[in-house]
């Protein structure tokens, strides 16, 4: 026998293997999104799954397949794990037909969180478009827990439309945090919107910034990062205090697939939270 | 398993190879081997020599495959066929888990391959390195492959030392060959009546033992090499590593990939037939009664559509960024990712592109200066 096959006695884990796990609860954030609130069903799993803020799961569906999702829920509680799924490809819209009881499969957690650690002691600048706001609650419910460890902590967010808006509560309830501002923006208002009008970095201007004592966290579309970073960084934001969460096809979650691939990094793995100085060379160049 | 090794070759009667192919199926080793099937050369089942494709021998030019019968008694007359050893350890189609639906959800059960002593015989040395190169990936970097480890623990690796090259051989620039030198359990070198064995694990000189063979002549040993050398010596196509990975990834915007992507047709074959390329799906197939369903992963390619779509976008639309995005990864963010070329210079991609494009000529055309391409469109 080789030393691989002794190996193989002694590996159990297996990073294919899903866990079932019940819906919960099912929440109407918009027109074609819910945030499904899981458990596991095995309680051994349960009681040891951990994760950090920003990483993601492969989320199962019986039958249909998986499709990789942030954790959005709160990292100290994760017995309880929210997944926020907007119905636009094939899994997820199998998804959406779920209610409470049913089960889903979960595989992770997987890949690079924010740098909760890095950012203590500064000031958290954390800039989001539309769903983007998604990955990094976790990390704002992780702050706020630990509130005298963090500076000021200013959340800008931008929505399309007013209907964009999810987690209006949570919106409203970080709002009364100590030392903290939540600025919202939609381009395209209705009459019922009373916060800014515009696109998201037009509320850096509104926020005062200590570039040496900030770090940004920036989760949506790939033009608002590539529009944003260079003004964060012409106010003197340094590329190394700046993390982004980025977006690529994902079948496996374990750097294997190939399929998430930027440049030399697998966002699966390397990422899906990356700093931007590291990805900078490839954001925004045609087919990467 | 160790590569090369310090103990001095023997020999192995080319009349007694069969000596061997029976020593491995006693001590429980299925033996593949290269084999004749429908005009091709397939990895299958071997019980004897003649099972062998003895005499023939294949010649590669880019996007031309032949086989012909030379009437020698040569026995590893032909270099390579389509596969590598690729697909005995990374299967093109691996059943990860069973599925089976309960009342309220389901319960998944993991399909892991059998266990099986699979003894290659016939392995070239760029199979090996791409052996290598897989290794590192499935077992070595963040997460180890279950499945593909079972197949790897079953292989028993006779590699067989190369003293011809083809015309699309490059092995000798990637320094991948002609002589294997990555993990080989007992390589083999080829000579008129015999074969010099040498052993590279503890089993393989096991083997040598119990076959108990003559040691190797001087002579003999100096002629192998000789032939070796030569064969390294022949090879006509090189690829200079010497600026990767960064100047490809400064070429991103190089005209030449204009020029390239017009004769591409974005097949996949040369992401079907390259030793190291990994991507896969993972395929969901329920039975009819939806009762069951297979969890599978299949070989995919950076070629298709499918490969960069991401709800309702495709980060790469267009055979030029597929073309490029393979290409990069190959020679140059693999090294990046894990610390060697994902290309060992087998040249399998040149001979099964349909229009026989040449990463050997596309590399130093991507790599010429942005002012002096621009002046000749087409021909940078």
């Amino acid at each position: 026998m080789t030393p691989f096959s002794q190996a193989i006695a002694q590996t159990a884990a297996n990073p294919y293997l899903i866990q079932p796990a019940t819906i919960v609860e099912k929440i109407r954030e918009a027109e074609d999104i819910d945030t499904y609130r899981l458990r596991f069903v095995d309680e051994q799993v349960r009681r040891s799954y951990r994760f950090a803020a920003g990483q993601l799961n492969m989320v199962y569906l019986f039958g249909v397949g998986e499709v990789a999702i942030s954790i959005v829920s709160d990292p100290d509680e994760p017995e309880s794990l929210d997944h926020t799924v907007r119905a636009v490809g094939r899994v997820t819209k199998a998804i959406a037909q779920l209610q409470p009881g049913d089960e889903l499969g979960i595989r992770g957690p997987f890949g690079q969180g924010w740098p909760l650690d890095e950012a203590r002691g500064k000031e958290v600048v954390i800039v989001t478009g539309g769903l983007g706001c998604a990955p990094v609650v976790g990390a704002i419910e992780y702050i706020f827990r630990r509130r005298n460890q963090y500076g000021a902590v200013k959340i800008l967010h931008g929505v399309k439309t007013p209907h964009d808006l999810l987690y209006r509560e949570r919106f409203d309830a970080w709002r009364r945090q100590p030392d903290t501002e939540v600025l919202l923006t939609s381009d395209q208002p209705d009459k019922t919107w009373h916060y800014h009008v515009g696109v998201v970095t037009e509320l850096f201007e509104q926020v005062s910034m200590d570039p040496a004592k900030s770090i940004v966290l920036m989760c949506g579309p790939e033009i608002m990062m590539r529009l944003g970073v260079p003004i964060l960084m012409r106010r003197g934001m340094s590329a190394t205090a700046i993390y982004v969460s980025l977006e690529r096809h994902m079948e496996c979650g374990i750097g294997l697939c190939g399929h998430c691939q930027m440049g030399p990094y697998f966002l699966c793995k390397d990422g899906p939270v990356m700093r931007y100085d590291r990805v900078a060379p490839w954001l925004g160049k045609v087919g990467v | 398993m160790k590569s090369g090794s310090e103990q001095a070759p023997t020999l192995l009667p080319k009349s007694s190879l069969q000596r061997l192919i029976d020593l491995l199926q006693a001590r429980g080793h299925r033996v593949v081997a290269p084999t004749l099937r429908d005009g091709a050369v397939m990895w299958d089942t071997i019980r004897q020599v003649s099972d062998l494709p003895i005499g023939w021998r294949d010649e590669q030019e880019p996007g031309r495959y032949r086989l012909e019968n030379t009437g020698s008694a040569r026995i590893f007359g032909i270099v390579h066929g389509p596969q590598s050893l690729k697909p005995l350890t990374f299967a093109s189609r691996e059943p990860l888990l069973q599925i089976e639906r309960t009342k309220k959800g389901f319960v998944a059960h993991p399909t892991l391959p059998s266990q099986e002593k699979v003894a290659v015989l016939g392995a070239r040395a760029c199979d090996l390195a791409g052996l290598a190169v897989q290794d590192h990936i499935f077992l070595k970097d963040a997460y180890r492959d279950p499945y593909y480890e079972v197949r790897r623990a079953g292989l028993f690796v006779i590699a067989v030392n190369c003293t011809r090259a083809l015309a699309t051989c490059f092995c000798a620039s990637m320094d991948t060959g002609p002589r294997a030198s990555a993990a080989f359990d007992l390589a083999l070198t080829e000579l008129d009546e015999v074969f010099l064995v040498e052993a590279g694990s503890a089993v393989g000189q096991e083997i040598v033992s119990e076959l108990s063979l003559a040691p190797a002549s001087t002579t003999q040993e100096r002629e192998a090499d000789q032939q070796i050398e030569a064969c390294a010596g022949s090879q006509v196509r090189r690829l200079d590593r010497s600026h990767l990975p960064q100047a490809l990834y400064d070429a991103h915007e190089h005209p030449r990939w204009d020029d390239v992507a017009a004769r591409c047709l974005a097949c996949g074959n040369c992401t079907m037939v390259c030793p190291t390329c990994f991507c896969h799906a993972v395929e969901e197939t329920p039975d009819l009664t939806h009762q069951r369903a297979e969890h599978t992963r299949l070989w995919d390619s950076c070629f298709t559509q499918d490969h960069g779509y991401i709800h309702g976008k495709n980060i790469r639309p267009t055979i030029k960024d597929r073309y490029r995005m393979w290409l990069t990864h190959k020679l140059a963010s693999w090294i990046d990712q894990f610390g060697s070329s994902g290309c060992v210079g087998c040249g399998r991609c040149i001979t099964w592109c349909p229009v026989g494009i040449d990463l050997t000529e596309e590399l130093p055309a991507l790599l010429k200066p942005l002012t002096q391409a621009k002046g000749k469109p087409g021909q940078a």
